[in-house]
This record gives structure tokens, C-alpha cells and sequence, in this order.
């Protein structure tokens, strides 16, 4: 173009160039890209010499088996933080997947369509949180709280307050069982983070998702379907909730009502730790998975050293916050 | 219009309340301000003058204590004492006072709270709030100020003008000495910027020193007495605004004479030849908006100037599908169409460049890229994934057409200068391959090069054969980017004028309601 404004009249239109940087940009750019992880790293370094046998590779697959259903939560969690919402049903969507599916077992169907009603009881609720939240645009925080309450009560009703024992041994294959020596839920939840990456990182749903969160308004100015995007949001994070609730009902051999109680915070405190923002538009899956192994490995590190149940809580509660803030501190 | 009788002050007999010498302040490796002084006298207004990035608003954030400048960076002196504010409120107590573009109010709280906000409230002996008292105060500082306002009414409830009303009236309730009004007028109405600017008298003889920091060339030559030039983070001069004229002035903020501030050559197209591209007859909406009936051509710019709430987005809301209409008919390209939703307006070729481009354009913490071709994802959608190949060979190509500037496609958009930013917007739009484009104030808040610029690529879109609808209420703008100009007042068409009879003082004669 022949323009009268050469480009240069243009302050501001260049960002800074990278020559020149110092050595404390330096350390930024590598905090950014690594932050979490050398959290992660140095928290299983201190563990291994303060916990006995945690570097065993029997523990260390013991610690991904035990992390496989917060993390398969934590992914569904990922998006729906990444829309800036929240989702508080998936702990009580873990209980009702699992009484449902178990009971479905025992009523003689047949055990993968037995798991397949669990995930459907598990979407369906996401569903209804979604058309609640995106349709009926009620604050997110508020339906899936309500919908915490009423799923829970519904896992009580529907199997009497007490624990349903599962028998089948195909369904329970997907809790306990392995394959090359390798904990079945395991690869579960390499699949879901596989194609939660995939999901987020190529597709226009996950694009989407990302704009959503940064900007709504502006998304639904650019003619991107919001509400539909939310509605399937919630429904995959009730899915995928639905998930973990058949895997830990292989694990117990039971479907039990009282399961999951507080998974989603710990799913919550997981997505953060990964370093997401609540308000939405920011985050990464592997920083998700990241933030499931720091609570994993501490749970793990503390048991190995025999503290209580109720110490551990204490810590991980301590370590969270102290996680948070020196992520806060370094932007 | 009212005019006012200046109260010019005599600097030189008097010390200045406020100086700032040899201000410098970099941040991370970027220099904002290279040596920069300022001197303000009690009862002047000081217009600082600058495009967007030229350091105006870093200089008063270290003025105000919200910055300190470099080791080394200058002195403060204030009143006679060298001063160095560690935080905002120390700078307030001392009695600088900000009024910010974007007001800080609280919405749900009252006038008074607002006002006397950040002080003591007046306790009984319970160590309740005493609000009698409290609104008593409150309206003292509203009285002496010349407003009617009620102390016990809810921010929410008042106008833009009013809101700022109150924004002053926190500042005059401690005292400020020194008062910085950012961009103070860009919301009002032209009688409240003259209620504004008694406002502004008043102050002045009360020795109050204000620094006015404002685009508008007119407002600067009717309200202030001395001004200071920023460019790109540099002192360029200060000097009594008598000594002045507009062009100079803004030759000095560009350091280049403005011959070259975009002028379009009219269309291309004949009318004659075409059927209108968009047709509306008789819309009203469940606003004010009421009985707009008009057309647009293909390859036709028509400008719809107006005041500040007159209709007009509104008018291309609706038109957009993002409030709806209640009366009326859209035609797009001879089909009759019935519009409720962005996506709906997007099948029928229309779109709409927003009008606040952080609040409902970009997608801040996403790549250049992805905000510019986000409209049209699924025009890449291969059966599982996007074609990320062929996604970002478009992307390179809206960006070298609209000369976007970005050290790469993939960079993070808030990145990018307003102007820039500005044309990633327009270019998603133009990724939709619309025949009907809506621009609500395309050049809001963009620096004087990059608005030339911006009408250029305007004025070739339209000469590609696209209709043009753009809202401005910069009237040079208008004049020199439109084809035909509507004005409208308070919902409803007030005039018609064609590019060569428009002029500044016709359009205001039918903005302000006149036939």
C-alpha cells in the first residue's frame, strides 16, 4: 500500500523485542512454562527421602491409580473453569454413577451397559446443570450446588442409604483390574487427558471454550453458539464425573452413597493448582494433570510416613494455599 | 451553546502548586517517559495533550502516586516540598485528586457514601454511623458545586453526567488542590460538557489546578489556559493555549502536519445500478429507537452521526439480532430477513464491529490469529479437528491485507496497539464475507495515525462493493469517510445530507434536535 502513514508513526504496535533480556526474564520465562512443575518435581524429591519406598515404582503406579478419579474429574473441571464457571455436582455425580451402575449390575444387566448407564446418569445431570446455567442463566456456582445436594440425596434414595456390592467381574475390571501389569484406570485417564488435550488444543469446541471464558459477550457478538457450548461443557464435566464414579465403584466393589464426598473440591483445588484462572479463559489440561499429582503425591507421601487421615488434610489444605501464593506471587 | 468568560491567572507572578521535573519511568526495558516536566499553577487548566501511548496516562499515575518513578527519574515538588507518594491514598490526602475515564463508583450504594467514601464517617456514641450527618456533608460539597442532586439517592439510578458529578464531588470533598480529569467529557451530552465546564470555572477560581486530559481539539481551545504536548513518552512544549491552534497542536502530537487525515473520494458506485444492499423500513425497538427508515448501496460509506445516546447503537444492535426489534422491516440484498441473533445476522451477511473493543471485540488472551478468524471456525473444520494449516495461511493473509502490525500471528492480541486491535476486529468480521458492515465507532480510542488508517481500509471495503454503515460521533470523521450521513436525535432520523453539503455545523444543527 502506498499509505502516507509510513508504519513506524505507530507507537506501541511492536512488543518489546526479546534482545537483550535479563536474567530475571529469563527465570520468568521458564517459571511460565514450568511453574508447577518444579513444585511437582521438588515436592517427590523431599518425599522420597522423607517417605520410605515412594520412589518404588510399585508406589509411584500406586500414586496414579489412586489420583485416576480426582484427575478424570479435574479434566471435566478444566473446561468448565476455562468458560469461567464452576461445576460443584461432580463429587455427588461419582456416588449416583456408581450406585446406578452398580445396581444396574446386579439387576442382571449386562455389565458394560450397566458402566454405560452410570456415565449416562452422570451426563444427564451435567445436562441439567448446563441448560440451567447457560439457558436459564443462573450463576453456575448456585445450580450445580443445588444439583450437589439433590444427586447426593438421590444416590441415598435410590439405593436405601446402604452400599451395593458389586459381583460382576468385567465391571469390576475397570476399577481393579490391569493390563500389562498396568492399573486399568490408569489408562483411563490417559485416554480422557489425551483427548481433553486434542479436544482443547484443535477443536473449534475447544477454541470456543477458550473464548467463551476470555471474553462471553464478545463470543456471542462473533456468533458463537454460547449457550450450546455450555450446555455440552457441563454435560461432559457430568460425563466424565459419571466416569469416575464407575471406576471407583470397580475399585470398592460396591456402589456406595457416601462416595466422592468433596472430590470436587479436590478437583477444583487440582484445576487451580494447575493454573487456571477461575474467572475463565485461561488454563491448560497438563496443567491440570500437573495439579493432581502435587495433591496426589502428598496424600501418598504423607500416608507412606504414617500421618493421620486427619493431619493430612491440615497439610494438604497448607499446601494448596502456599501453591496458590507463590503462583500469585511470581505474576 | 454557552461560552465562557475565562478567568485567565497569571502564571508568571505565581509559584507553581505542582511541578514535576525531569520525570522518567521505564518499565521491564521499556522506556514510558523520557524527562518529562510539568509546572501547574493554581487555577489554570492544563490540557496534557498526546496519542494514545504517548506516556499521558503514566505521568499521571506517578502525579497521583500510583507509580513512582525511576531511581533517578525527576522530583515532585509540591507546594514547595519535595514530595515522593508511596501510595494513592497518601496522594489524595495530600490533595490530588483523579477522576478516571472509566468512573469508580459504587452503583448500589449512595451519593454520600460515594462521596465521602474512604474517610470517617461521623459516629454516635454507639460507634454507629451518624447518616444524617453523613448526608449533610455530603450535600454541602454537592451545593457548593451548583448540584440539585439528592445525597440519599443510589448511584445506579443517575446518568453518565451525574455519576461524574459525584466523581468531583469526592474529589472537592478533601480538598483537592490539584484535580486530573481524564478524558472527562467522552460520555456527555453537550449541555452536560457545558455544565461540566461552569463546573470547571468554579473550581478554577477557587485556585483549584486541573490537568485536562482530552481528544477534543474544541473542548481544549474553549476550556483550558495552558498546554503541555506528550509524544511517545517525551516532553514536546507547553505553552498558553493563545499562542495555539488546533492544526499546530496536533503537529506536535504526531510531529507531522495532519494534510494527510483521510479523505474519501466518494463512491465508486452508481446508485442507479443496484439494488440496495440493506433496506429498513419503519424500525423501532423496545428502547427509543422509533420509525428508522433508510437504505444503504453496495459500495456506499453512509455515516449516522448523532450525540452520545441518540439511537444509533442501538439502531445497529438490532440490527445485529442483539436486542430486538418490536416494530419495522430488514431487507438484506432484496430478501426480507427476520433477525434475532448474531448468528442469524452473520447467515444474512451483516456484521457489526462493536463499539467497545475490549468489553465486546477481542478475545485478550488469545492469539492474533484466532481473534481475527473466529467467526469463521467452522469454515476450517475438517471432521474432527480445524485445518490448522489453511487457518493460519488465512489468518497471514488478513493480516498483511489490513496491515495489521504483530511480531507474529500466534502472539497474544493484548499485545497490540488499540489501532491494531482494532483492524483484528474488522478483519474477523471481514472473514465472515458480509455484504452489509456495521461500525460503531471503528476508531474510538485509537491513535491519529492509525485512525487515517483505519478509514482507509473502510473506504476500500466499501469500493470492493460492500455497504458501509458507520456510527461516529467524531464529526471530522464523519465528514471525511461518508458518502451520505444520517443525524440522528433522540431515536429517530433528524436529517439527511449528502457528502457535499455536509458540514460540522449542519449536523450539529440536526443532532441537537433541529429540523
Amino acid at each position: 500500500m502506498k499509505s502516507a502513514l509510513s508504519p513506524n508513526h505507530q507507537p506501541n504496535s511492536q512488543p518489546t523485542p526479546p534482545q537483550g533480556m535479563k536474567f530475571g526474564q529469563n527465570v520468568t520465562l521458564v517459571w511460565n512454562q514450568l511453574g508447577m512443575i518444579l513444585i511437582l518435581i521438588l515436592l517427590c524429591i523431599v518425599m522420597s527421602f522423607v517417605a520410605p519406598n515412594f520412589l518404588d515404582g510399585s508406589n509411584l503406579t500406586n500414586i496414579l491409580k489412586q489420583v485416576s478419579v480426582t484427575a478424570i474429574l479435574a479434566a471435566g473441571m478444566t473446561i468448565v473453569i476455562l468458560t469461567g464457571g464452576i461445576d460443584l455436582s461432580v463429587g455427588s455425580i461419582v456416588a449416583l454413577s456408581g450406585v446406578v451402575s452398580v445396581m444396574a449390575s446386579q439387576a442382571g444387566v449386562h455389565p458394560v451397559l450397566a458402566m454405560l448407564a452410570g456415565v449416562g446418569a452422570g451426563y444427564l445431570v451435567g445436562f441439567i446443570n448446563g441448560v440451567f446455567t447457560a439457558k436459564a442463566g443462573l450463576p453456575a456456582f448456585i445450580v450445580t450446588l443445588a444439583s450437589m445436594t439433590y444427586v447426593r440425596g438421590l444416590a441415598y434414595v435410590s439405593s436405601g442409604g446402604y452400599p451395593v456390592v458389586l459381583e460382576s467381574n468385567t465391571f469390576r475390571f475397570i476399577g481393579s483390574g490391569s493390563i500389562l501389569g498396568i492399573p486399568t484406570p490408569i489408562y483411563l485417564m490417559a485416554l480422557v487427558y489425551l483427548v481433553m488435550f486434542y479436544v482443547l488444543k484443535y477443536t473449534m469446541f475447544g477454541r470456543h471454550i477458550y473464548a467463551i471464558g476470555g471474553n462471553a459477550e464478545a463470543a456471542r457478538l462473533t456468533g458463537i453458539k454460547v449457550k450450546k457450548t455450555l450446555v455440552n461443557v457441563y454435560s461432559i464435566s457430568g460425563l466424565l464425573a459419571g466416569l469416575g464414579g464407575v471406576v471407583l465403584a470397580g475399585r470398592l466393589y460396591s456402589g456406595q452413597p457416601t462416595a466422592g464426598n468433596m472430590y470436587e473440591l479436590d478437583a477444583i483445588a487440582a484445576v487451580i493448582l494447575g493454573g487456571s484462572k477461575l474467572t475463565g479463559g485461561v488454563g491448560k489440561i497438563q496443567g491440570t494433570i500437573i495439579g493432581v499429582l502435587i495433591m496426589g503425591v502428598i496424600t501418598n507421601g504423607l500416608t507412606l510416613m504414617d500421618v493421620s487421615y486427619y493431619s493430612q488434610l491440615v497439610v494438604k489444605g497448607g499446601v494448596i494455599l502456599a501453591a496458590v501464593l507463590i503462583d500469585r506471587v511470581r505474576s | 451553546m454557552v461560552t465562557f468568560e475565562k478567568v485567565r491567572p497569571v502564571p508568571v507572578s505565581l509559584q507553581p502548586v505542582l511541578s514535576m521535573k525531569g520525570i522518567s519511568k521505564t518499565f521491564t526495558g521499556t522506556t514510558v517517559l523520557k524527562n518529562v516536566n510539568i509546572d501547574l499553577y493554581p487555577g489554570e487548566v492544563h490540557a496534557l495533550m498526546g496519542e494514545n501511548g504517548a506516556g499521558k496516562s503514566t505521568l499521571m499515575k506517578i502525579l497521583s502516586g500510583v507509580y513512582a518513578p525511576d531511581q533517578e527519574g525527576g522530583t515532585i515538588r509540591y507546594k514547595g516540598e519535595h514530595v515522593q507518594w508511596k501510595d494513592p491514598l497518601l496522594a489524595r490526602k495530600a490533595g490530588i485528586g483523579v477522576i478516571h475515564q472509566e468512573l469508580n463508583l459504587s452503583p448500589n450504594l449512595s451519593i454520600s457514601e460515594n462521596i465521602l467514601m474512604g474517610t470517617k464517617y461521623p459516629r454516635n456514641k454507639l460507634g454507629g454511623v451518624r447518616w444524617d450527618e453523613v448526608h449533610r456533608m455530603a450535600e454541602e460539597v454537592l451545593v457548593s458545586m451548583g448540584s440539585d442532586l439528592q445525597p440519599e439517592q443510589l448511584v445506579s439510578t443517575l446518568s453518565v453526567a451525574q455519576q461524574q458529578m459525584v466523581e468531583i464531588a469526592r474529589a472537592l470533598s478533601y480538598k483537592a488542590e490539584v484535580l486530573i480529569m481524564d478524558e472527562p467529557t467522552a460520555s456527555l451530552t453537550d449541555k452536560e460538557i457545558d455544565g461540566l465546564f461552569s463546573i470547571i470555572n468554579d473550581l478554577r477560581k477557587h485556585g483549584v489546578a486541573i490537568v485536562y486530559i482530552s481528544h477534543r481539539m474544541e473542548e481544549i481551545f474553549k476550556i483550558a489556559d495552558r498546554y503541555t504536548v506528550l509524544r511517545d513518552g517525551e516532553w514536546i512544549r507547553s505553552g498558553p493555549i493563545q499562542e495555539t491552534n488546533p492544526e499546530h497542536l496536533v503537529s506536535l502530537m504526531v510531529g507531522r502536519d495532519l494534510k494527510d487525515l483521510f479523505k474519501r473520494k466518494g463512491s465508486l458506485y452508481k446508485r442507479e445500478d443496484d439494488h440496495p444492499a440493506l433496506e429498513v423500513k419503519g424500525l423501532s425497538d423496545s428502547t427509543f429507537v422509533e420509525d428508522l427508515s433508510f437504505s444503504i448501496y453496495p459500495g456506499e460509506i453512509v455515516g449516522f452521526a448523532g450525540l452520545v445516546g441518540a439511537g444509533r447503537t442501538e439502531l445497529v444492535r438490532s440490527l445485529f439480532g442483539v436486542s430486538s426489534m418490536t416494530k419495522g422491516e430488514v431487507w438484506v440484498q432484496g430478501e426480507k430477513v427476520d433477525i434475532r441473533s448474531p448468528i442469524d445476522a452473520i447467515k444474512y451477511g451483516v456484521a457489526l464491529v462493536p463499539e467497545s473493543r475490549k468489553d465486546q471485540g477481542l478475545f485478550l488472551d488469545m492469539s492474533v490469529k484466532e481473534n481475527i478468524l473466529l467467526a469463521e471456525m467452522k469454515a476450517f473444520k475438517k471432521i474432527m479437528k480445524l485445518n490448522w494449516k489453511e487457518f493460519n495461511r488465512s489468518a497471514d493473509n488478513y493480516i498483511r491485507d489490513l496491515r495489521i502490525k504483530t511480531a507474529s500471528p500466534a502472539q497474544p492480541i493484548s499485545g497490540l496497539s488499540g489501532g491494531n486491535q482494532q483492524k483484528a476486529v474488522i478483519a474477523r468480521w471481514l472473514s465472515t464475507n458480509p455484504k452489509v458492515l456495521l461500525l460503531d465507532e471503528p476508531t474510538r480510542g485509537v491513535d491519529i495515525g492509525a485512525k487515517s488508517e483505519i478509514h482507509k481500509i473502510i473506504s476500500e471495503l466499501a469500493d470492493a462493493g460492500l455497504a458501509v454503515l458507520m456510527i461516529s460521533s467524531e464529526l471530522p470523521e464523519v465528514l471525511g469517510v461518508s458518502d451520505r450521513i444520517f443525524v440522528m436525535h433522540e431515536g429517530r432520523i433528524t436529517g439527511h445530507l449528502q457528502r457535499e453539503e455536509a458540514s460540522q455545523e449542519k449536523i450539529m444543527h440536526y443532532a441537537t434536535g433541529g429540523n
